[in-house]
This record gives C-alpha cells, structure tokens and sequence, in this order.
C-alpha cells in the first residue's frame, strides 16, 4: 500500500449551478449527483484534510493559501447573481495552512496565507466545499492560482504541498477546482437548452475524459500547453491544474480514474472525476516522460489508447535492463 | 425635461494601495505613507470636480468580470466589507453607498437596444467589486452621490481587444444617450491602469517607495505614449492604439473602461488635464480629466 500522502485526487467544477439551479437542468441535476458520490469517497478516503488548488481564485503576489479558521460569509456569484446567495461556514486547517506556506516558501516560491474576516472565497471553492464536505467532515485548505505562474511554479508548488503533508503526517485528498473547456455561452440561455460551446471543446473534452478515465494523469498534464491553446479562454497564461494535480499526486499514469459526471453548464465542459492511485498504469501511453533507449517511431498519443496500446509496449524490454549490464 | 449630459469623464485607476496609504475610517488596516505622486494627483482632481455640479458617477470596473454581457447595479444601496482579494493586508473596507438605479436601468435599456447583451444585478447580498469603490472613493470620498457601477464584459479574454473595442465603442454610445435621457448631469469614470504588468513580490512594507517604480521601461513608454495623445486631445488615436497597448504593454484598457469612456464623450478633441502618474506594484497609472463641461459639455 502507497505511503504517499495524497489518497486521492479530484477534479471538480466551480459554476454554480449544479448548486444553486440543479432543478432547471437535467445535466446540472446529474451534476449534483456526482458531487454527492465524492462527497461519500472523501469521508471513505481516510483523509485528513481537503487540500484545494482554485483556478478560480486568481492572485498576483505569488499564491494565496486561505488560512482563516473558520471563514463565514453569504457569497453572490459575479456573473450568475440571480441565481441567488451561498451562505458558508467552513473549517480550515489553519496549521496546515502555515506549514504549507513555508514548505513553499523554502522551495523558493512566493505565498502567503491569508486570514481576514470577510475575504471573498472564490465561487468554486465554496460551490465544491458546499457540495462535497457539506457538514465540515473533513478541515480544508485552498490555494490559490497566480496568474503569472506557468509549468515550474505550478509544479513545486504542488511539491511543496506533498512535502508539507509528509512534515505534518496528515493524509489529503487533492481537488483541482476548474472545467475542462471554459468557454460559457455568450447570450443568455433558456436552462434546459444548455449545450457544450462548440463541437472543439467538446471533442477536447472527450479526449481529456478518455484520457483521465484510463488514468492518464501524466498524459493530461503534459498536453496542457495544447488544451490551453484548443479548449480554453486565455483568462491567465495556462492551463496549470493537471501540472499542479500531478506534481501533488504522484508525474505518472499509474491511477485509476472515475468519470462521475460530465455536462455541459452555461457552455463550459464541467465533469466531476476522481482518481486513484493504482498498482499498474491502466494504459501504456505516456507522452514523453520516458527515458526510451529503443525508438520505435511517433506514438499517435492523442489515439484512442487502445489502438496503439500493443503497438507501443514500454513495459517490454528489449534488452537488460538498466544497471543490470554485465 | 432638460437633456442631460456628461460633466466630466476621468481616466480614475483603482490600486488599492491608495486608499491604504490615505488612511480612512473606513478602511482596517493603517498606513504610513505612500504613492503620494498618484494621492496628490486624486486631490487635484478633486478640487478640479468641487466646480462642477453633478448629480450622479458612474464607474466601469476592471474588477466586475462579467463573462456573459455587460451587468448594472440595480439594488439602491449597499452597506458591506470589502475585502481585497490580492491584497487583502491593505484593503478591508467599509462602505456605504447608494445606487442610482433609475439611471443604471436607462443605461441597460439604452444598451440592449443597442444590440449588447445585458443584465441588471437585483441580488442585495452582491458584494461590490472593490475597483468601484477605490476609484469611487478617490474621486468622492465624502461618499454623498449616488453611483452607477457597469461591468467589465471579457471580450478581450474571450474573443480580441477588437471586438472588446466594438462593443465598448457601442456601450459608450448608448451610455451618452442614456445619461442625455435622464435629464442629469454625470460624471464618468473609467477605473483602470494603464500598463498592468505587476511584481509577483511584495516588499515587506508595502509602502516603502524605494521598491516601486515601473515593471519595464517598455510599460513605461507606452504610457508615456498614450498620455501625450491624451494631453494632444487626440482620443481617436487612442482608441485605435488601444488593441496593441491593451497586448503590448499588458494593459488594463483589456477591460474596456477607456474605449467606453472616450467613446461616451464622443471622443474630445481638447486636451484632456493630467492630475498623476505613478506606479503601484509595477503598474502604470494616470489621474486624467477630460472636463466636458467647461468644453462645452458636448456630450
């Protein structure tokens, strides 16, 4: 069994419909659903905490970790206001907050926690917390994504946090909150005609989905530029979670992945995925971070993966393997 | 019933950190000093609005990012902390305001016919976006006049700073004939930097001046560069120049604020009255008066 501190990993969707408007849509009801099944996960994943990294939450002065203990306040969505108010009252883990902070800050990286009465939590930290920790089960702690911040940053940070879990001997469970495609509808739409933007962020979304569901967690973070580029607004510089994801649970494919839910919300590719660590990689495709001492011509990684999977067999050795010459 | 008009519009950028080195009752945490080139440069303009007469503000904030259409604030008054949420260690402020909503519902109408998509916000647990109310409170800090607050619609995020700029051409247009319509006299703020490249640190003391000057001198020419044709009363070539100082010189014109001012002044010819500039954290920002009435208050 795996000591690593992170006994599971989820992406959730920060839109909040699936909350506040789960009756107006069928996919939104499913939606909620899904949540709900990952709110039963997390109280069986033997977790101590929720560790969150926002896409939501933008910030300038490096990342911002939450650290207030007890944050209070009754939140109203920016952009989708009439869809009513969220009153919260969440737990931090205020501890781990700071312990965080400073593995990051040893790391080079610049954080601070923040712990104001009043700070504006981000609409999909408190949609997700709303949803999957309703009664405070397990404490939270929420960082935020710094617009500046691009692939090395986003990857220690997520070392930082893993490395500050091992100090603390606490285990997490890690949410990415974010879409896959973000594009939302630019007019405003009757609920129940709620579709994905357009047909490339849908068929972007499919292959990130297939991609996720064999446990392809490496794979995804290492298509990020190009995701970025297909299936997203520029709002910040990249598509960062899955690096973040991935430097916290472990740069490889070896998970097994759950596809809880997957709608359309006001346009955007919203899914509800977990993974978890498995004893085998599911599918053997890995983009590039292989050392290969044989070529064996392009793997067509964006193929569904079983076409090539025979094709492209890492785990046979040609030849001895590595040390173990004469 | 007497056609209205447009006082004044002011280029009014909203860093928090002004607020926090002016030390208001209303704002928690206390200051030194600091920025006081941009602090000042807010007096003036002060001073410059105590000679005019006008019954309402309205503000188009860079920090109300709304993804689908252009949103009003409808509820008549809000009472509230506002929390910054990157610099929350400067900017925890209590406000009071009130709304006019009768204006901010013309303004939506005028919009929609326009052919813009639009929205009034009816929620009265709505947290005001603290752009508003830097730039509102720099500008009257006596807090007495009611306010309009439009948001910052993302088309330059979802589509180009071109097609932003087509939208914000149309806004302005129908802001003007809104504000004509409702037979009062208003003041218009566009709160926005101009370049918006920040530092990713923070000195200890935030307002230790010896840390604070421009991202890059690139930043610094373009700003130099778009506040001479200000001062040249050349709003034309700004608006056109905005596209590529909005992707060069990472600009916050990218909210639309200054394409939907200029464009609701009907693009002055007059030199516009530059009150500061200075850097906060990097950024570039100008105090800057364009004073309609006392230039016949064309709009």
């Amino acid at each position: 069994m795996s000591d690593h501190p992170i006994v599971g990993g989820y992406l959730l969707p920060g839109l909040p419909h699936p909350l506040l408007a789960a009756d107006q849509n069928a996919g939104w009801g499913r939606l909620r659903r899904a949540f709900e099944q990952v709110r039963e996960d997390i109280r069986q994943s033997g977790a101590d905490l929720i560790l969150m990294y926002s896409t939501m939450w933008p910030s300038v002065i490096g990342h911002q970790i939450q650290a207030d203990p007890e944050p209070v306040w009754t939140h109203v969505d920016e952009l989708f206001h009439d869809l009513g108010a969220i009153p919260y009252h969440f737990k931090m883990d205020s501890d781990f907050a700071e312990q965080f902070h400073l593995a990051c800050k040893n790391r080079g990286l610049a954080t601070r926690t923040v712990s104001y009465k009043g700070f504006p939590i981000d609409t999909g930290s408190v949609v997700c917390l709303k949803l999957t920790n309703p009664d405070n089960f397990l404490p939270a702690v929420i960082c935020s994504s710094n617009v500046y911040a691009d692939r090395a940053e986003t990857v220690v940070l997520g070392k930082a946090a893993v490395e500050a879990l091992k100090q603390s001997g606490k285990k997490a469970v890690a949410v990415v909150v974010g879409t896959l495609s973000n594009r939302l509808h630019q007019t405003w739409i009757d609920p129940a005609e709620d579709h994905i933007h357009s047909l490339k962020d849908q068929e972007w979304n499919q292959k990130i989905l297939a991609f996720l569901e064999a446990g392809r967690l490496e794979d995804v973070a290492q298509l990020s530029r190009q995701i970025h580029a297909e299936a997203r607004v520029h709002k910040v510089v990249n598509f960062k979670s899955f690096w973040w994801l991935s430097a916290v649970m472990g740069a490889h494919n070896l998970y097994q992945g759950t596809v809880y839910g997957y709608e359309p919300v006001y346009g955007t590719g919203s899914a509800v995925i977990g993974l978890k660590r498995a004893a085998h990689a599911a599918q053997d495709l890995e983009f590039d971070e292989e050392s290969p001492d044989v070529y064996r011509g392009d793997r067509n990684v964006l193929a569904p993966s079983l076409e090539a999977r025979g094709e492209f067999d890492s785990q046979l050795q040609v030849g001895p393997a590595l040390g173990e010459e004469d | 019933m007497t056609k209205g008009s447009i006082v004044a519009g002011v280029l009014a950028p909203h860093p928090p950190h002004l607020v926090y080195a002016e030390n208001p009752e209303q704002n928690e945490p206390r200051a030194e000093c600091g920025w006081e080139t941009l602090r000042w440069g807010y007096e003036r303009l002060r001073k410059s609005l105590e000679q005019i007469e006008y019954d309402s503000m309205v503000v188009l904030s860079p920090h109300w990012q709304t993804y689908v259409g252009t949103h009003f604030l409808g509820v008549p008054s809000f009472k509230s902390l506002s929390v910054d949420p990157i610099f929350p260690n400067l900017f925890r402020f209590h406000y009071e305001l009130t709304v006019d909503v009768p204006l901010a519902e013309t303004m939506e109408a005028h919009a929609r016919e326009a052919g813009l998509v639009t929205k009034m916000m009816r929620n009265p647990d709505f947290r005001v976006d603290y752009g508003t109310i830097v730039s509102c409170h720099l500008t009257r800090p006596e807090w007495d006049k009611p306010i309009v607050s439009i948001s910052s619609h993302r088309a330059t995020q979802y589509f180009s700073a071109d097609v932003m700029q087509g939208h914000m051409l149309k806004l302005g247009r129908a802001t003007r004939e809104a504000i004509e319509a409702s037979g009062k006299r208003v003041v218009l703020l566009a709160s926005n930097s101009l370049s918006h490249r920040h530092f990713t640190s923070e000195s200890e003391v935030p307002e230790d001046m010896s840390r604070e000057h421009i991202y890059h001198h690139g930043q610094y020419l373009w700003d130099m560069k778009m506040i001479e044709l200000m001062r040249q009363g050349r709003a034309r070539e700004i608006v056109e120049l905005i596209p590529d100082f909005t992707e060069q010189a990472v600009a916050e014109t990218d909210s639309g604020a200054l394409t939907w001012m200029l464009s609701a002044l009907d693009f002055p010819e007059y030199p516009a009255e530059v009150h500061g500039y200075g850097t906060v954290i990097g950024t570039g920002n100008a105090i800057v008066e364009w004073p309609q009435a006392r230039h016949g208050g064309a709009a």
